[in-house]
C-alpha cells in the first residue's frame, strides 16, 4: 500500500495558481524532501496535506484513506504531524510545559475531570508528562527542559517545535525548514535527529533550502517550481536534471 | 504550588472570613461584597480572554443576563431563589452558546468589536423591551437568597459570607481547570491557534467551552449582584461595566488566577479613596492604566511572577545565550 500520496492537488488563491496538479508518493521510514526556488508553492503544499487549506481540487490520500477534507486536528489524530518556519512555541513557558500538550489528543479526559480531580485525568497527566519526557530525551533537550523557551537558541527552539510534534505519537513528520535559521554544525545536528526519526519509524518530509544537507540527507526529493513539479527521484538525479539547474539557475543561461 | 504560597491563601482566606467581626463597618462589608460579586465576573473574563486569548466585550451583557434573569424569575415567575439562580445559570449560558457559536468564527480585534456590538444589543434589548424588563424603570424588589434550612441571608454579614463562598468556588474551578490537560489546551490556543491545530486540538469545541464557562460565570456574578443590591436597571449591561471588568484584569493581570482579586480590590479602594475627585479620577486611572499596558502587559501579578523568575535565574545560573540568528532569516513564502 502507498503510505501517502497526493493525486492531482492543485490550489487556487484566486488567479493565483499556487499548486498545480501535483502528484507525489512519499515512502514510509524515509526522508522526503521538498525543494524549489522561494514562492515555488512548498510550504502550500504542506498546508494542503495537513488540512490547513482545503485545496481547490485533487486528493491526499493516507495510508489508503481519503483525508483530502478532514480538517487538521483529524489529521494530527490518524498520525500526521507538523511544523511551521516559525516555531509558534509559548516562549514565557518551559520546553516541558510546552510540550506537555502534545500528547493531549492521544487523551480523553474533559472538563469534568478537570474540575474534580479525577483518577483518570491524573494517570492521563502523567502519559503527558512521560511522553513530554520520552521525546525532550530524543530530541536530547533534557538540559534546557525547565528553561523558558524565550531563552533558547534558534536550534534549541527548532528541536522543542520537533518534540512537540513527536509527541502526537505521529507516523509521519512534516517539516518546514527545519534549518532554517541555524548555523552549519548545528544544521548537522537536525540532519542527524532526523535520521534518527526514521530509525524509530517515523517517516520524515522536509522543505529545505540548504542544498548541502538536502542531497546527503534525502532519500527523495521533489522539485517544485511556480507550483508545478518539475523533477521528482533520488538526489543525484536532481542534481543532474536540466529542468531543476534551469529553475535555480534562471532559464536560457549557458552552461 | 509551594508551601508559602499555600500559607499565603489560607491567611487570605482567614482576613477574608474574619473581615465583617473585625470591621463592623456596613459600609466597608457592602463595599467588599461588590468587589467579590465584580471578581466573579472578572474571573469569567480571565478563563476566556486571559488563558484563551479571545477578548471578549460582550461580558456585561452576559453579567446582565444572569442579574435580569434571576430578578425576573424571582419577581415575576415568583420562583425560589436557589432554583432561580441554577436556571439564571442555564439561561445565560445557552444564549454564551449561540452567541459563542457566532463570534468565534472571528479572531482578534475583529472578535473584541464583534462582541462589543453583542454587548450593546443585549443591553438594548433590556433598555428597550419594556414589558419584560420594565426598561429604564429597573426592577425592583429582587428577594435575598432564600434560607437553607437554618441558613438565612437576610442581613449584610451572611450575604458577605454567601458571595464569598461563591467566589471561592469559582477560584478553585478556576485553578482546577487551569491546572488541568483541558488548561493547557486553552493556552495552547491562546498561545497558536495554528499549531494548536496540528497537534489534534479541535479549537472551535474548546474555544465554544471555554466561552459558555466563561458567560455562566458573568451570569453567576450578575445573579448575585442582582439578589445582593435588589434593584437593577439596564445600566448593568453598558458598555462602561465592560470596561471596568477589563480593567481590573488588566490592572490584576490578565492570565494570571489572583489577577482578578488583586486588580479589583486595588482599584476598588483606589476609587473609595478618590471618591473625592468625583469623575477627575479617570485623569489619575487612565495614564496610569496606559503605563501599566505599556510597561506590564500581564499586570501587577504578571510582574511580579515574572520578577521572580528572573531571580531565580540569575541566582542559579548567569546568562548563558547561544548566538541567536534575527527571525528575519527563517520567513520564505
Amino acid at each position: 500500500m502507498i503510505f501517502l500520496e497526493t493525486k492531482k492537488l492543485t490550489k487556487k488563491f484566486g488567479g493565483l495558481v499556487a499548486v498545480n496538479n501535483v502528484d507525489f508518493t512519499i515512502e514510509q521510514g524515509k526522508i522526503n524532501a521538498i525543494i524549489g526556488p522561494n514562492g515555488a508553492g512548498k510550504s502550500t503544499f504542506f498546508n494542503l496535506i495537513s488540512g490547513f487549506h482545503p485545496p481547490s481540487s485533487g486528493q491526499v490520500i493516507f495510508k489508503g484513506h481519503d483525508v483530502t477534507k478532514l480538517p487538521s486536528n483529524k489529521i494530527a489524530q490518524l498520525g500526521v504531524a507538523r511544523t511551521f518556519q516559525t516555531t509558534n512555541l509559548f516562549e514565557q513557558s518551559s520546553v516541558l510545559d510546552n510540550i506537555i500538550v502534545g500528547h493531549r489528543l492521544r487523551t480523553k479526559s474533559n472538563l469534568f475531570d478537570a474540575i474534580f480531580r479525577t483518577k483518570r485525568l491524573k494517570t492521563e497527566e502523567a502519559l503527558c508528562r512521560e511522553k513530554a519526557m520520552e521525546v525532550i530525551e530524543f530530541v536530547e533537550l533534557e538540559k534546557v527542559a525547565y528553561k523558558p523557551v524565550a531563552g533558547l537558541s534558534q536550534e534549541e527552539k527548532k528541536r522543542t517545535a520537533f518534540a512537540l510534534a513527536l509527541a502526537t505519537n505521529p507516523e509521519i513528520v512534516f517539516l518546514d525548514e527545519p534549518a532554517a535559521g541555524v548555523n552549519p554544525d548545528e544544521t548537522e545536528g537536525l540532519a542527524v535527529l532526523m535520521k534518527k526519526m526514521t530509525l524509530k519509524g517515523i517517516t520524515v518530509c522536509l522543505i529545505e533550502h540548504k542544498m548541502q544537507m538536502i542531497m546527503k540527507l534525502a532519500d527523495k526529493i521533489m522539485v517544485l517550481n511556480y507550483g508545478e513539479k518539475i523533477a521528482e527521484g533520488k538526489p543525484e538525479d536532481i542534481q543532474n536534471n536540466q529542468a531543476v539547474i534551469k529553475a535555480y539557475l534562471g532559464g536560457g543561461a549557458i552552461a | 504550588m509551594s508551601k508559602v504560597q499555600r500559607i499565603a491563601i489560607l491567611v487570605l482566606i482567614l482576613l477574608a472570613i474574619i473581615f465583617p467581626i473585625i470591621s463592623q463597618n456596613d459600609y466597608f462589608i457592602h463595599v467588599m461584597t461588590l468587589s467579590f460579586i465584580w471578581m466573579i465576573g472578572v474571573y469569567g473574563l480571565n478563563l476566556l480572554a486571559g488563558y484563551t486569548g479571545y477578548l471578549s466585550l460582550a461580558h456585561a451583557g452576559f453579567f446582565a443576563i444572569g442579574a435580569y434573569s434571576l430578578g425576573l424569575l424571582t419577581v415575576k415567575a415568583e420562583m425560589n431563589f436557589w432554583p432561580a439562580l441554577l436556571l439564571s445559570l442555564v439561561i445565560t449560558g445557552v444564549i454564551g452558546f449561540f452567541v459563542g457559536l457566532i463570534s468565534l468564527r472571528t479572531k482578534e480585534h475583529f472578535f473584541a468589536i464583534y462582541t462589543l456590538c453583542v454587548g450593546y444589543i443585549i443591553y438594548l434589548v433590556i433598555d428597550k423591551w419594556d414589558s419584560l424588563t420594565e426598561g429604564v424603570r429597573g426592577l425592583i424588589g429582587i428577594p435575598a437568597p432564600a434560607n437553607i434550612g437554618p441558613l438565612s441571608f437576610e442581613t449584610l454579614q451572611s450575604h458577605y459570607y454567601l458571595v464569598l463562598f461563591f467566589l471561592l468556588l469559582v477560584v478553585l474551578i478556576m485553578y482546577r481547570i487551569v491546572h488541568s490537560l483541558s488548561g493547557r489546551t486553552y493556552i495552547a490556543i491562546r498561545n497558536s491557534e495554528d499549531l494548536a491545530q496540528t497537534i489534534g486540538i479541535s479549537t472551535m469545541k474548546n474555544k465554544l467551552t471555554v466561552f459558555v464557562i466563561s458567560t455562566v460565570i458573568a451570569g453567576l456574578s450578575g445573579a448575585l449582584y442582582a439578589s445582593f443590591v435588589r434593584f437593577i436597571g439596564p445600566d448593568i449591561g453598558s458598555i462602561a461595566i465592560v470596561f471596568d471588568f477589563l480593567t481590573y484584569l488588566l490592572v490584576g493581570g490578565i492570565g494570571t488566577l489572583s489577577g482578578p482579586i488583586v486588580g479589583t480590590i486595588l482599584i476598588v479602594v483606589l476609587s473609595q479613596r478618590l471618591q473625592f475627585l468625583q469623575d477627575y479620577r479617570m485623569l489619575v486611572f487612565g495614564p496610569v492604566l496606559t503605563l501599566l499596558i505599556i510597561f506590564y502587559p500581564r499586570g501587577i501579578v504578571g510582574a511580579v511572577v515574572s520578577w521572580t523568575q528572573k531571580r531565580k535565574a540569575s541566582v542559579h545560573q548567569p546568562i548563558i545565550r547561544a548566538k541567536k540568528l534575527p527571525e528575519e532569516q527563517v520567513k520564505e513564502g
